[in-house]
């Protein structure tokens, strides 16, 4: 059972008084009946299913019951950091993001060859 | 519309009233009826609300407030749970209240128990995965968590002392589950 | 009777007798024995048959690692417990236990023909002989596999016993209670933090059991740690659980702990057979110890043939003798400890045949000086006896002359294998060391630490340094103070280094002799090696091929020879092999434990309604609805489900009914953006609604399909009284926070859950006002007052109520909601009511039957989470003027508004009298060929006492276009003719709603 730290509760809690609730920062449009068939599709059904990390949002039902945002790695199943619900998303720190940061990518650039390192050229910055 | 006076009043059936069950080191008792508020309110209403209610609402998270028989549970940043053991209502008292907020009356959906003795916390943690140590959940403490397979509101209103708030049609398995957990935490 | 090999003057245990039997023979033991001690101290070696060849097996071990001493342990008709390791079986007073797989008797077993004709038994057997004919492997080829193969037999009864189970918090949590264990609890338990440590055997002191040359402290090993651990237990921040074994090492230091609280009582008092413990701690120190292996040579696995250390233990601890002229194998010098202590008590030593060329050291050394013949440089090739080893037989390592030695028992060893099985559930990874050949922890994943054995660390003294550095320091950094106490000094300790992997002499790559690598599985060296040759090259192939280490030990004695046998015929190295991943349990663990608390009663909540006890009493058949027991039917004498129905639906129609209404969810929606809010979470305008007035609400997915309904009262302008489905109250309490909190959290309005505040009473027909005019006040009841579809607020019985005028049967109608406390009392006075109108109480059928003859739809039975407010025919609950709620955009998906979609309407059967299955299928031409093109369902259907009919609701392709077609619903019998109507089939026109 996972420890996960609730940023409303201001400590970590067991898992048990969790419920995932899919992907976060995916944002409602505000004139949604407008929106067009594609964008739609986007908002409704297209999810990213990373192997690595993943933003998504959790709810503490069995707790303070606030939704709020957690980064977790689907590989190691850990988590990096959790933020309340609204707050950006957080700019994580390279170690943090390991194999996602490839497939952290909008979801018409997944399920694609993987991207090949480009080779470093002279004078190039590292 | 008849007269009021003819009618007769509707006897109150509190659920499992007067329970108790005792082993070596834990009692569980079924608690008489309380009055119970379910309160909402942003931050700044909350001076009014508890001038109102006639303590202060606590603002941070797994702690409550309490004062002669009535107490406030901190349940989420917005949330609080306001029992009153001494037969006023708290909802009547926010009734006036013009501040921003919402004031549900939740009296009957509530069943309390209580859970007290040297082994009170064992007993508990044979379904609550809270660490109930009083380091991590001092005198005062309180926290929505879950005793096995329900939801419970749990205040620890004493060292050896918890009360546990759950919903009506609840309180026959956490009875069971609490009965059948302090027989084990003897 | 009598334990002729207990040793007088040997051993720790008391002289208090313990009768047992095994196999219906009594025998006479010692209490603090284990089955497999008292045994031996009957001189009973052969214990059990095995798996596949059905081999007479003994007792190897004297710990959880046991493979073949498996035995059933009988309490009584219900407590038959298989597969039982007679090593770790504590002796009661009492205890009755029997050998498994074995028929008729453990010395002539029938299956013993297994092993004649075990050529046909090779690994991988099973997959290539029962290939085909396909059907025959349920019907013959597995009932027979799985009577003769396999182990003890499962109990038919329940299990009476119960289980319980602790969540508990730490800051160090020990592994392990053997001298590392207690020494690295002392270090963390001195400085104030909280320290688990468990053990799973009865008493903590592991390997000081049987290491006669440990000295700690001024006291002898055994000494040490039982004064060591009654320090501790006189420590509050201390929890001791002996009998205990970590078999889960999960996330974030979330270790299982299986607690045995009675399997070593005759009488368990009442008290839980088993808990099980969930440890979440800030530091691990795993200070699980190490294995002894077995050597691999020719029928190796003949009773008689067990670990040295085990003879040790079971002579230092138990005092008993194995046997009275005992030889050795090993090919390092732990077993000539045992050798030793087995001289020094006075049993005959044979010889000691060591594989290694040269042996030296102080062991060899008194080895030597005691008299004791040591045969180096040669291996053991095969046993004499059967059912008991009665010889070996020694060759020079090379070949050459063989020479038989007479034994009554053989002690082997083949060095020591750490146990990483924990560390390796945590995620860490283990490194091959090739000096010493054996895997040791690598990389940590999570905050543990391993001492002692388990971490390679061979001697005692550097043992217990390790262990109170680490106790010391895991203690610090979850927050406790400078360990203060002092470090336990090591006057002596031995040594546990050394040994071989792999097959030995005589079990080499030609040879096909039975040298056995998993005995609980019967795999061979031959059969690892035929594994590779058949193509595996990966080491979980071979496990999965050959079955090695796959048997309830987990391959505890076995994995390690499996490994190197397999690297030698691949011609690797053994880390180039792999090793398999070790999972969790670290040995089996019970059902009962796992559900612990929850069997019975407390496997779910069930939930009751205020009105249960008066529904009981007047003769209520209650179904389940979730978790919620609700009335379904209240039969009169001699009426069957059918009659009674058919009975509450008329009186309903005809005068009035009482329906407990309580579990249907209730959300108060409370602030001055209720109504705003209400727009958007229901396709309904809400914002005109009149406080007082009430309205059917329809919730949709952002999907455009229905997700629940309910009537909604506005009880002021800034608070709603809504209602749900009763088994949508709590996912729709949850979709309506979801949006509340993250979609539009600049509204001011909050959502509370009432569902339980209030117990709703439905007071349903025609004398519904009637009956309840005389119990309300302050509310005027009339028609122009309080017209079809409102609330207000005031009193039934002299307590509040929120009174609805509604009607889910198309009658006039009232739902009656009362503080949950008052629910039982105000029924009664309404019932006493309803009796002076000749009312009647119904249930849930007839509540279905009722709606379903006015059409009105149930969200989840006509709706199945792909039907739109246009399918269902409410169109009109959607405000036309609303430019946003949750839903809009999906109901203008292109498949939302194709024509053809299902559509709800009524069927009548051709015959009245039929009444159709719902979920059948509605097709067009009952004679078209199959599959049929299926063009519908029905979703409800009843008989209609009312109509004098039966009736049905389905989903049917361009349904509202098809009104007096003929369909036909096919059925096993033939097919069924029904014509397609309106959904509403009594009081069309809706008139009775106010008569």
């Amino acid at each position: 059972m996972l420890l996960i730290h609730c940023p409303y509760c201001e400590e970590e809690r067991p898992e048990l008084e969790f419920r995932n609730a899919g992907e976060a920062h995916i944002a409602r449009s505000a004139s949604i009946a407008e929106e067009s068939g594609e964008d739609f599709e986007k908002f409704f059904f297209i999810r990213s299913n990373p192997k690595g990390v993943i933003f998504e949002r959790w709810r503490h039902v069995h707790g303070c019951a606030r939704f709020f945002n957690a980064a977790r790695d689907t590989v190691t199943d850990r988590f990096i950091t959790t933020y309340r619900a609204g707050a950006p998303k957080p700019s994580l720190p390279k170690s943090a993001s390991g194999p996602a940061a490839y497939a952290n990518r909008p979801p018409d650039q997944l399920n694609v060859k993987r991207p090949r390192r480009k080779p470093a050229s002279k004078g190039e910055a590292k | 519309m008849a007269k009021a006076a003819k009618i007769a009043t509707a006897a109150r059936s509190p659920i499992f009233a007067g329970r108790e069950f005792s082993a070596d080191g834990a009692k569980i008792a079924v608690l008489a009826p309380s009055h119970r508020l379910a309160l909402r309110a942003p931050e700044k209403s909350l001076a009014a609300l508890s001038k109102a209610l006639g303590l202060k609402l606590p603002a941070s998270p797994k702690s409550s407030v309490t004062k002669g028989s009535r107490s406030a549970l901190w349940l989420g940043p917005d949330e609080w749970l306001v029992i009153d053991d001494g037969g006023k209502d708290p909802l009547e008292d926010c009734a006036r209240v013009k501040v921003l907020h919402s004031a549900v009356g939740v009296s009957h959906r509530n069943v309390g128990l209580s859970v007290t003795g040297p082994r009170a916390a064992e007993t508990l943690n044979a379904g609550c995965p809270q660490d109930l140590s009083l380091a991590a959940f001092p005198v005062g403490a309180c926290s929505r968590t879950i005793l096995g397979k329900a939801e419970i509101v749990l205040l620890r209103n004493a060292e050896d002392s918890f009360r546990v708030e759950c919903w009506r049609s609840f309180s026959d398995y956490v009875l069971a589950f609490l009965t059948d957990a302090a027989t084990d935490a003897a | 009777m009598t334990e002729s090999f207990r040793i007088a003057g040997r051993g720790r245990l008391s002289s208090r007798t313990a009768r047992f039997s095994f196999d219906g023979k009594p025998y006479a033991g010692l209490s603090g024995d284990t089955l497999a001690s008292a045994l031996l101290a009957n001189g009973v070696h052969l214990v059990g048959r095995s798996f596949k060849y059905h081999r007479p097996r003994g007792i190897l071990s004297a710990g959880a690692e046991e493979p073949n001493a498996l035995v059933s342990v009988e309490r009584d008709a219900a407590r038959k417990t298989p597969n039982v390791r007679a090593t770790v079986q504590e002796l009661y007073e009492g205890l009755s236990a029997s050998s498994q797989n074995r028929w008729p008797s453990l010395a002539f077993d029938v299956g013993e023909v297994n092993d004649v004709v075990s050529p046909m038994f090779s690994a991988g057997f099973y997959y290539k002989t029962f290939m085909w004919p396909k059907a025959a492997w349920k019907s013959l080829y597995e009932p027979v596999i799985r009577s003769a193969a396999g182990l003890g037999v499962a109990p038919d009864l329940p299990d009476p016993d119960h289980y319980a189970a602790r969540y508990a918090h730490c800051e160090v949590l020990v592994l392990g209670g053997g001298a590392a264990g207690i020494a690295a609890a002392l270090a963390a338990a001195e400085t104030g933090v909280r320290v688990v440590i468990c053990d799973e055997q009865a008493e903590l002191g592991g390997a000081m059991r049987y290491e006669a040359g440990a000295a700690i402290d001024g006291q002898d090993g055994w000494a040490w740690a039982q004064a060591s651990v009654a320090k501790l237990a006189a420590m509050d921040n201390v929890t001791i659980l002996p009998r205990t074994t970590a078999f889960g090492y999960y996330a974030q230091n979330f270790v299982g702990l299986a607690e045995r609280v009675t399997e070593h009582l005759a009488d368990p008092k009442g008290l839980p057979r088993e808990r099980l413990w969930q440890v979440r701690a800030r530091r691990v120190i795993l200070a699980t110890g190490a294995i002894e292996r077995h050597m691999v040579f020719a029928d190796n696995d003949r009773p008689g043939v067990m670990l040295a250390s085990a003879a040790r233990t079971y002579l230092n601890h138990y005092g008993v003798a194995v046997g009275r002229n005992v030889g050795v194998y090993t090919a390092n010098d732990s077993a000539y400890a045992a050798a030793l202590d087995l001289k020094k008590a006075g049993v005959g030593i044979a010889a000691i045949v060591d594989l290694r060329d040269n042996p030296a050291g102080p062991l060899v050394d008194e080895a030597r000086s005691l008299g004791i013949d040591i045969h180096h440089g040669r291996g053991v090739v095969g046993v004499g006896g059967k059912l008991r080893v009665s010889s070996m037989t020694v060759q020079p390592k090379g070949g050459g002359a063989a020479r038989t030695i007479p034994v009554d028992a053989l002690l082997v060893s083949s060095g020591w294998t750490p146990s990483v099985h924990l560390f390796s559930q945590s995620r860490g990874k283990v490194v091959f060391d090739d000096a010493t050949k054996r895997f040791l922890p690598g990389n940590y994943a999570q905050d543990c630490v391993s001492v002692g054995a388990c971490n390679g660390t061979d001697s005692l003294s550097a043992t217990l340094d390790q262990a109170w550095a680490a106790g010391a320091k895991a203690a610090k950094e979850a927050g406790g103070s400078v360990a203060r106490g002092t470090k336990p000094k090591v006057e002596s300790g031995e040594n546990f280094s050394g040994g071989v992997l792999g097959a030995g002499p005589g079990a080499g790559a030609d040879k096909t002799v039975k040298a056995f690598v998993d005995f609980q599985n019967d795999v061979t060296a031959k059969d690892i090696r035929l594994a590779v040759r058949e193509g595996m090259r990966s080491i979980e192939h071979v496990k999965r091929f050959t079955t090695n280490g796959m048997a309830t030990d987990q391959g505890k004695t076995s994995n390690m020879h499996g490994l190197a046998i397999a690297a030698e015929t691949l011609g690797k190295d053994i880390p180039e092999v792999g090793l398999t991943t070790f999972r969790a349990p670290y040995t089996p663990v019970t059902f009962g434990t796992i559900v612990n608390h929850g069997r019975g009663p407390l496997f779910d909540p069930t939930r009751r309604t205020a009105t249960h006890d008066w529904a009981q009493k007047h003769g209520a058949v209650f179904e389940d609805v979730g978790q919620w027991k609700r009335a379904w039917y209240f039969p009169k004498a001699g009426e069957d489900m059918h009659a009674a129905v058919n009975r509450e639906c008329r009186t309903v129609r005809e005068t009035a009914g009482l329906f407990d209404a309580s579990t249907l969810g209730k959300i108060e929606v409370v602030g001055p953006d209720a109504a705003k809010f209400m727009e958007l979470l229901y396709t309904n305008p809400w914002e005109k609604l009149e406080p007082g007035r009430c309205r059917y609400g329809i919730m949709l997915r952002e999907d455009g399909f229905i997700y629940d309904d309910g009537v909604v009262g506005r009880l002021a302008p800034d608070r709603f009284h809504v209602t749900t489905t009763t088994g949508g109250a709590a996912r729709v309490m949850n979709h309506m926070e979801d949006y509340l909190q993250t979609e539009f959290p600049q509204l001011n309005v909050w959502l509370t859950s009432v569902s339980e505040q209030w117990a709703v009473i439905a007071v349903q027909g025609p004398n519904s006002r009637k009956i309840i005019e005389p119990l309300v006040e302050d509310i005027d009841l009339s028609d122009e007052a309080m017209p079809h579809m409102s609330v207000r607020e005031g009193k039934i019985c002299g307590v509040p109520t929120r009174l609805f005028r509604m009607s889910f049967t198309g009658d006039r109608g009232f739902e009656v909601n009362v503080p949950a406390d008052y629910g039982q009392a105000v029924w009664e006075a309404l019932w006493a009511e309803g009796q002076k109108h000749g009312a009647c109480a119904y249930g849930t059928e007839a509540m279905h039957v009722l709606r379903a003859e006015k059409g009105y739809i149930i969200v989840g039975q006509d709706t199945d989470g792909t039907v739109t407010p246009n399918d269902a025919g409410l169109d009109w609950a959607i405000g036309k003027k609303k430019t946003d709620f949750v839903g809009i955009r999906g109901l203008t998906r292109p498949d939302l508004v194709a024509p053809g979609r299902k559509q709800l309407v009524g069927l009548k059967t051709k015959d009245p009298k039929t009444v159709l299955e719902e979920g059948a299928q509605i097709v067009a031409n009952p004679r078209q060929p199959i599959p049929m093109t299926m063009i519908g369902h029905v979703t409800s259907s009843y008989w209609s006492e009312n109509c004098g009919r039966s009736i049905a609701l389905a989903l049917l392709a361009g349904g509202r276009e098809r009104m007096g077609e003929t369909l036909f619903v096919p059925m096993p019998e033939g097919p069924i003719e029904v014509e397609i109507c309106s959904p509403v089939f009594f009081d069309e026109k809706g008139g009775r709603l106010n008569g």
